[in-house]
């Protein structure tokens, strides 16, 4: 008998990404994943309500390091993302292509897609200051500059279809600007998140930044969405019956919403509407220096 | 002394019998005593409870600000948070008392404006306790002139680990008499006994005896100014001592676990040790009191979210 045969299988405990650790739900639930055929894949966890209080916790403590990064230093550590997703392009390609039923091929093309995406935003963290900031002229004599602060934590429902490149597309930007994310993983298909949570444990991203449930939308995003410490969500994978509830939830301390956009095609070009939909504009005033008592300036 | 303490009378005559007496006391179990503490704190406290549980630990804290960097400014705000912890809820209690240092009592007196809040003045060279004994006389009726109601002093830890068990006794009595008042009042004394730097459990139930023979009228775990503050385990144990003292005497003393208690998690963890330990007797601010700053806007944010269904957040509190 050969040696390989007489192996025991291996199986994977899918485990929650939260605070940079990798917890089981605080409940103990945790539910069958199937791929698109049905054939049993995994057990993810099965998150509960607080387990989502844990994860904004835990964004919140981790906002203040991660705001205040320099920009350069975020887009390195986003691009030791895609760095490390490379290196793991073949278990991502067989997670995909088992979670959205995807030949090889076309699975591998979604993974360099997402790892793409990566790159992208890793490149727009120190432009976007640039594209919607800028010098304001003002009738004065002022120095009026705008620029572009985060939102705060923001909450993320993410896509149900594309559960891996839709995923990156709606975290990536959330996070290039200096955001910090509670993400709720697609429901039928949270194994290539959950993983994902592997990837940015060892990317020098600081823990809490990026926090990936898996579970019911419609369980925790109502207490995601009242949540008072929670600054903005994006419904991006809430159908529209959730959206509304989630909507009207989250007007109580203002929270920013984006509402669900329709995405035919994930490999579109993103532009730059998810990274400007969480930040807030910040403008200060400086005197220009000609208020001298000679009337001086420089 | 009272008459029921006579039967203790003899053992405070010298230094010798005393330490006969304390260290006749039976050894404390410290696995035991652990694998208790930690097994109270297993108990899951929710809804009515909780709320109930909640506006309890409110209404024992000595919400406290002992740093050198007080200004009476932030005094006056801590005090306004004492009488209104929550502005935005008007049902919310007020805690037991605020904690400043003495040169504070005033103006801590002054802004609670007669408001059912005690102020409490830490003395006796708080926290290291290093200072001649007519310094720290001169500095509790001080405290007491200004107007404090309760003096939190600290023992001469390096008296007691020296074994010099009489003079600690004899300081607290000596601090003790310093908190009648003119009229014949007296500030209620809490003795502090910084369980970190007592190192053992034995330690800490001899010092506990050592506070409740000199009159105590509460015990004190820390100060918070040292590395391991107020644990289940040292809370349980002179939760202990101080039943075992009403069984023995019929006095009631209260407990005070200080520093490190921060989350609502933790408060309720206390109070379970309190019910099971002495029961519902010591569940009031009377005998009862944390000192604690940041635990109560843990408190007033779970508070929250139990009345509006939402989780709070820190926005929603004061920043202190």
């Amino acid at each position: 008998m050969s040696e390989s045969s007489t192996r025991l299988s291996v199986f994977k405990t899918y485990k929650l990404y939260v605070g940079g650790k990798f917890p089981r739900s605080e409940s103990g639930r945790v539910y069958e994943v199937s791929d698109s055929k049905g054939k049993w894949l995994a057990n993810a966890p099965l998150s509960s309500r607080k387990d989502a209080r844990d994860a904004v916790v835990a964004a919140r403590k981790a906002f203040g390091g991660w705001s205040g990064a320099t920009a350069y230093n975020r887009g390195q550590i986003l691009y030791r993302i895609a760095e490390m997703l490379e290196g793991r392009r073949e278990q991502f390609v067989r997670e995909v292509g088992e979670a959205e039923g995807l030949s090889k091929s076309k699975a591998a093309a979604v993974v360099d897609a997402a790892i793409d995406r990566w790159v992208w935003y890793a490149g727009w963290t120190d432009k976007i200051g640039q594209i919607v900031g800028g010098a304001n002229p003002v009738a004065g004599p002022f120095f009026n500059l705008s620029t572009p602060e985060p939102t705060g934590v923001v909450t993320v429902v993410a896509p149900q279809d594309s559960s891996f490149l839709g995923l990156v597309s709606v975290i990536a930007p959330v996070i290039a600007t200096g955001n910090t994310v509670v993400v709720i993983a697609s429901e039928k298909a949270p194994l290539p998140a959950l993983s994902l949570g592997e990837v940015l444990a060892t990317s020098d991203l600081p823990g809490g930044v990026v926090n990936i449930l898996s579970g019911k939308a419609g369980e925790m995003g109502p207490h995601l969405a009242s949540h008072q410490d929670v600054n903005a969500i994006d419904l991006a994978g809430a159908d529209a019956a959730l959206a509304k509830e989630l909507e009207i939830a989250a007007a109580d301390n203002l929270k920013r919403v984006l509402r669900p956009q329709p995405v035919d095609d994930w490999n579109a070009d993103p532009g730059t509407t998810r990274m400007t939909a969480f930040l807030e504009t910040k403008t200060v005033w400086h005197p220009t220096g000609s208020l001298g008592a000679g009337g001086s300036s420089y | 002394m009272p008459t029921t303490l006579t039967a203790f009378a003899d053992v405070t005559t010298s230094d010798s019998a005393l330490r006969r007496f304390l260290h006749g006391l039976p050894g404390v179990d410290a696995v035991g005593l652990e694998a208790r503490a930690a097994s109270l704190g297993t108990r899951s406290i929710k809804t009515t409870a909780k709320a109930y549980a909640i506006d309890l630990a409110i209404s024992m804290i000595d919400l406290t600000t002992l740093e050198g960097a007080d200004t009476p400014g932030k005094v006056r705000a801590l005090s306004a948070k004492a009488v209104n912890p929550d502005p935005t809820d008007r049902t919310t209690p007020m805690t037991a008392a605020v904690c400043v240092y003495p040169d504070m009592v005033a103006t801590a007196k002054a802004a609670l404006n007669g408001a059912d809040v005690k102020v409490a003045s830490v003395a006796t060279a708080f926290p290291a306790g290093r200072a001649a004994l007519p310094v720290k006389l001169a500095d509790t009726r001080d405290a007491v002139a200004a107007g404090a109601d309760e003096i939190d002093m600290v023992i001469d830890r390096g008296a007691f680990l020296a074994g010099r068990y009489l003079e600690t006794y004899e300081l607290i009595k000596a601090v003790k008499e310093a908190c009648v008042r003119p009229d014949g009042s007296a500030a209620r004394l809490k003795v502090i006994f910084e369980t970190g730097e007592l190192s053992t459990y034995d330690n800490i139930r001899r010092a506990s005896w050592i506070g409740m023979l000199a009159g105590a009228d509460f015990i004190k775990t820390s100060t918070g100014k040292v590395g391991v503050n107020a644990t289940p385990a040292n809370t349980l144990l002179m939760l202990e001592a101080v039943r075992d003292f009403k069984a023995q005497t019929g006095i009631q003393i209260g407990v005070k676990p200080a520093g490190g208690i921060r989350t609502t998690k933790d408060a309720i963890k206390f109070l379970v040790l309190v019910n099971e330990t002495v029961g519902e007797d010591w569940l009031s601010n009377t005998w009862f009191r944390f000192g604690a700053s940041s635990l109560l806007n843990d408190l007033l944010m779970q508070r929250q979210k139990l009345s509006t269904g939402r989780y709070s957040g820190p926005d929603y509190v004061t920043v202190d």
